[in-house]
């Protein structure tokens, strides 16, 4: 009965703030559009019965009519894979240099990468656009050391879009590949080099390996928020970013189309479930591993 | 005690098949020879002014304190430390600029250092397929090197799936694999409980003679040590203090340091008059009868000294011995008993302690001393070594 009610706390806050919200925006997906508040049709209000006789999978349908919707998708996908990708290759260095650096280090290390957590993200990318635009900070560093003549275009473009999810989701990556590289013993590259190996192929062999649970952690910690992102491209990126984020804000908010917009968010959610379920594995496999 | 035996057993050995001792012939050139050697890690000096040799076909036990170097020096030789002064030389060629992934040396780390995402078998694969060796050529090796450490069934596992044992025999597997002229060995033993570490002791002395190659094994353990090599090298603070065979060691120590260190001892201090040729006479406390110890180091008259005599080397009396050279009386002040043996603590008039050791032949309720009883101990004048310092 104990075991029963010490489970129960977890299901109870997963179904309350995760399943409920979600058979919501699932109901108003199968609704139509209406001129009313809320802005769709039919509610309980019409009874259960003509409830349920009204749902239909006609926006799902409608998803696949526009093409905006599969270009919206596959160009997030795109963008979030790119920019994961590039957070690794920033991320995996920085956190390499933090493992191995002296122990007194690491712990201010380790404050420097979580501390821009304290202020508002919202802020932190406003703060980009006062570094990326024509006459922000970097182009007029830039001028001023002469490496150019006219400002470089950053802001409203894709790249702003990747600058800005590698600077905001870069701890995500830092954190658990320091973990795993944290973790491993150093007298392992000792063996491999003393068994034949150089520096390289030692990092290769051994280190790339020992630490690929926590690449793959920080990867999907980039990649699944990343894919949704709405805030960084409507702030940063231009009129050519298409995002889903972006798409399914305008829905709500610009057309006022909630059930569209549902339908969208729900696709959306079955994509995610793919690396999430992938992302489960490999946190359950590591913590067998461990044992 | 399991020092004894094994210390038995070397002598049986030695015996049977002609003496392996290189290191008394001047023609015989060594595998390592460190010169003048010095270590600084900032101020602190941890290898200081080191000067030694060591044969091929050795099995050479660096054994000391924590902090006293030996770890230090084995880095040396693996290529994981530079040498600040002097030079090491192997084979004849001084390897200071050597990358330890060039060097025909192999190490087996103290933690194993066991790939933990590689089988057993390719952890022992790792360093021939780092060769570039033919794929058939690496099955080979690998094979023989299971066989040689009674792994065969254990090759598909991962290290995290056998037992700490199984471990230490695959890092063995595959430091030996490349077939290195030199293999070092960091506390290779120390994980492991006492009775596998006993077992496992012969069989590295198995593997090394089966192989024939030199071993550098660093412990702290001394009858470990003693068990294993072919020569010990007691180390202090940088220094080497002693180098020498085990049974050398434990019974003609140069130093009260090395007497203490290896095994136990009791160390009377006086000071000599000499009686005769090599005989001494030693005062060592007031109204009692000098000592008379023998010693093939000559000793000016009041020189002060050190006898080192081993507990078992003490027999211990209920009645005044006949013969009365070194008879001292006491009073029993705890006896150890440790199965086998007793050691008695007798409390002498001037308020030292010696420890005397006995075997225990008889069943315990035969034993005739107990608590506060008065005996007598004695020894034999060859018994002790007398040291200077």
């Amino acid at each position: 009965m104990r075991k029963f009610a010490l489970i129960a706390v977890p299901y109870a806050w997963l179904l309350a703030l995760f399943l409920i919200p979600f058979l919501i925006v699932f109901k108003v997906s199968l609704s139509d559009t209406a001129l009313a508040i809320p802005p769709y049709t039919p509610t309980l209000k019409d009874g259960f019965g003509a409830l349920i006789d009204g749902l239909d999978l006609e926006n799902f349908w409608f998803l696949t009519t526009d093409d905006l919707y599969y270009k919206a998708y596959l160009s997030s996908l795109q963008i979030a894979l790119l920019s994961t990708f590039l957070t690794l290759l920033v991320g995996y260095p920085m956190a390499y240099g933090m493992a191995r650096a002296p122990e007194e280090w690491r712990a201010t290390l380790m404050m420097l990468v979580i501390l821009p957590f304290w202020t508002s993200f919202l802020i932190r990318v406003y703060a980009w656009v006062g570094i990326l635009s024509n006459e922000g900070l970097l182009n007029q560093l830039l001028l001023w050391v002469g490496v150019i003549n006219e400002p470089l275009t950053i802001l409203n473009t894709n790249t702003a879009v990747y600058i800005g999810i590698v600077y905001t989701y870069l701890p995500f990556m830092i954190l658990p590949i320091y973990a795993a590289l944290d973790r491993m013993d150093d007298s392992l590259i000792e063996a491999a080099e003393d068994l034949g190996c150089s520096r390289l192929t030692a990092f290769w062999l051994v280190t790339v390996p020992l630490s690929k649970n926590g690449i793959v952690a920080g990867c999907f910690l980039v990649f699944i928020p990343a894919l949704g992102e709405f805030v960084i491209p409507s702030l940063l990126g231009g009129s050519g970013t298409l995002m889903i984020g972006k798409v399914l804000f305008e829905e709500f908010f610009n057309n006022r189309d909630w059930p569209v917009a549902s339908a969208v968010a729900v696709i959306l959610l079955l994509i995610l479930i793919v690396p999430i379920v992938l992302f489960q594995r490999n946190q359950q496999k590591q913590a067998e591993a461990e044992q | 005690m399991p020092l004894l035996d094994a210390l038995d057993l070397k002598e049986q050995s030695n015996v049977s098949s002609p003496v392996f001792a290189p290191w008394d012939d001047p023609n015989e050139k060594p595998l390592i020879r460190f010169e003048n050697v010095t270590k600084r890690f900032g101020t602190f000096t941890a290898i200081d002014d080191l000067t030694i040799d060591i044969y091929a076909q050795e099995f050479f036990a660096l054994l000391g304190p924590s902090g006293c170097g030996k770890t230090t020096m084995m880095r040396m030789l693996a290529g994981f430390e530079t040498v600040t002064e002097g030079r090491i030389l192997l084979s004849g060629s001084d390897i200071a600029q050597v990358a330890p992934n060039q060097r025909a040396v192999n190490m087996m780390f103290q933690s194993y250092a066991l790939f933990p995402h590689l089988s057993v078998w390719d952890n022992i694969a790792f360093g021939l397929r780092r060769d570039k060796m033919p794929k058939d050529q690496i099955e080979a090796r690998v094979a023989e090197m299971l066989k040689l450490t009674r792994l065969e069934k254990f090759a598909r596992r991962k290290p995290h799936q056998i037992s700490g044992g199984q471990r230490q025999r695959v890092a063995l597997a595959r430091s030996l694999a490349k077939a290195p002229k030199l293999l070092l060995l960091d506390e290779p033993l120390g994980a492991l409980d006492k009775k596998l570490r006993q077992e496992t002791q012969f069989e590295l002395m198995d593997i090394q003679e089966g192989t024939g190659t030199t071993f550098v094994i660093v412990t702290h353990d001394q009858e470990e040590a003693m068990t294993v090599a072919s020569r010990v090298a007691v180390m202090d603070e940088g220094r080497i203090i002693q180098v020498a065979t085990p049974a050398n060691i434990y019974e003609t120590p140069n130093s009260v340091y090395v007497a203490d260190f290896i095994g136990d001892v009791n160390i009377i201090s006086g000071t000599t008059k000499p009686a005769g040729a090599d005989r001494y006479h030693i005062d060592w406390a007031p109204n009692q009868a000098p000592i008379v110890a023998t010693s093939q180091n000559s000793f000016s008259e009041g020189q002060t000294c050190h006898l080192a005599i081993r507990p078992e080397k003490i027999t211990i009396a209920k009645d005044k011995p006949e013969d009365t050279e070194n008879a001292v009386q006491g009073k029993v002040l705890d006896i150890a008993y440790l199965g086998n043996l007793s050691t008695y603590h007798v409390e002498l008039p001037g308020g030292q302690v010696i420890k005397a050791q006995t075997a225990n032949t008889r069943r315990i309720s035969n034993r005739g001393i107990t608590w506060e009883d008065p005996v007598w101990i004695r020894w034999n004048a060859t018994a002790g070594v007398l040291l200077e310092q």
